[in-house]
């Protein structure tokens, strides 16, 4: 049977990786292309590489380090950041790159993500939603922006909207639990998964692999992406890249059904 | 000499990367004039039926490849989307496919009419159901990538060499004589992948086992 993938998530900022709290407060974490080295070595399910500059700087995504990235990477890479038409998106997945990402420009115009899925297949494309939780109202809603633009968005509302344009897959990431290893926020994350009839990817939160399991355990089939769980040890955030290996990773997302 | 396909559709850089860690000839196939100076022929694909033989007549490659799988019997060898157009039809296109393969492509559907998420995406067991020098040397406990919504079925039995269960046991690898597909995505599979893809490139012409 399919098992839960568990996902690294690498954030690009000028060229290299760092790690974000909250979206905020990037730390240098270390040169993307060797970063992907060593997950090859670990066996890794899948990698999300995602640009934080090209959403804010309205820049364009960076084809030579993406190229090299994906030359090198030997498990299924999606990209995102700062694809914002079809031309780009084509050729994104033209130098070697599985899926692509679309956030602010796909919550701005579904159409973008039927034009795209029309022509990569829509297993190829993916949308991710920043979510913070309003205080109030308690509703889960999508910021873009790297969380500073509101959209009104109720969550699942959005992500079954864009799921019907043509999206594949939906990454929901948690803006309050970014950086904290506090945990996934599992309610948003199974709320989710019970709306769509698509591959759901929660990302924010996890700060260990017991948090995977229980993501898993509450979720079902889900993949399970982090950041700061892959490139930090300890109490002080020491950077060092890291991944179960494929006994322990079995361990922790295969879930042996109760007789 | 190994072939890569390399038509706008699917991961030949991938492929042609393993085969260059492996110390295996292989070329990136464009044109006809390519394809002649290869003994075996892998074809990436992914995306759309329709679009992937759309990108295949453009480029004038549909007799070419006739030619290649029926006539000079060379063996070839279809990824994902390049396994799909091994076969008849599509229930995603209207395009005909090779039709090298009877049998025809149809949506994943859940058993009994249960839910199930679509596309398929992820690591699956693979089980092997017949013997194939395609996947000889893998481990027990085999594991693919998967990225698909459409999914081969085939006319007979026979051609199937591995099953993967989701919804239903799907065909995830076949044979046919000298026409081989896989589902999943050996170029990005680790180590298996990387075994598979260096077996296809091991076969004799005369004996694709």
């Amino acid at each position: 049977m399919l098992r839960p993938r568990l996902i690294p998530v690498l954030l690009l900022h000028e060229g290299e990786l760092v790690k974000t709290t909250r979206f905020g407060d990037p730390k240098y974490v270390g040169d993307p292309v060797n970063a992907v080295r060593i997950f090859n070595e670990k066996q890794v399910d899948e990698l999300v590489l995602l640009d934080i500059d090209a959403t804010m700087i309205a820049g364009s995504p960076d084809f030579d380090l993406i190229a090299e990235v994906a030359e090198e990477c030997r498990m299924p890479l999606c990209y995102g950041g700062g694809i914002r038409d079809v031309g780009t998106a084509c050729s994104i997945v033209g130098l070697g790159v599985e899926k692509v990402a679309m956030s602010a420009a796909a919550i701005q115009d579904p159409s973008l993500v039927t034009r795209v899925a029309e022509r990569v297949g829509r297993q190829s494309v993916v949308v991710v939603l920043d979510v913070k939780k309003d205080r109030a109202s308690g509703r889960q809603e999508v910021w873009t922006h790297n969380g500073t633009a509101q959209t009104g968005w109720e969550v699942t509302d959005l992500a079954s909207r864009l799921v019907e344009a043509g999206a594949g897959e939906v990454v929901i990431n948690s803006i309050d639990r970014d950086g904290t290893r506090d945990g996934y926020d599992v309610e948003l994350v199974r709320s989710v998964c019970e709306a769509l009839d698509v591959p759901v990817t929660a990302v924010g939160g996890a700060g260990s692999l017991e948090d995977v399991r229980g993501l898993v355990e509450a979720c079902g089939l889900v993949g399970a992406a982090a950041g700061s769980l892959f490139v930090f040890k300890g109490p002080r955030r020491a950077v060092l890249i890291n991944y179960p290996n494929p006994e322990k990773k079995r361990g922790v997302l295969v879930i042996q059904p109760r007789e | 000499m190994i072939g890569v396909l390399d038509y706008g559709s699917g991961n030949a850089g991938a492929i042609a990367t393993i085969y260059a860690a492996e110390g295996i000839e292989h070329r990136r196939v464009r044109n006809v004039e390519d394809l002649a100076e290869t003994k075996a022929l892998v074809v990436p694909g992914v995306g759309a039926f329709d679009d992937v033989m759309g990108k295949l007549e453009s480029a004038g490659l549909i007799s070419p490849l006739r030619e290649y799988v029926e006539a000079e019997r060379k063996p070839v060898l279809g990824i994902c989307l390049g396994m799909q157009i091994l076969f008849d039809r599509s229930e995603e296109g209207s395009k005909s496919g090779f039709g090298w393969i009877p049998g025809r492509v149809e949506r994943i559907r859940a058993e009994h009419g249960d839910s199930i998420r679509v596309p398929h995406m992820g690591w699956n067991a693979v089980t092997p159901v017949r013997r194939s020098k395609l996947l000889e040397g893998l481990p027990e406990k085999l594991e693919f990538y998967f990225l698909h919504s459409y999914h081969a079925v085939c006319d007979s039995p026979d051609a199937v060499i591995a099953v993967t269960h989701y919804g239903n046991d799907l065909a995830c690898a076949v044979q046919l004589e000298n026409v081989f597909g896989v589902q999943f995505h050996p170029e990005k599979g680790h180590q298996p992948g990387e075994r598979l893809l260096t077996n296809f490139a091991r076969l004799e012409c005369s004996d694709p086992g």
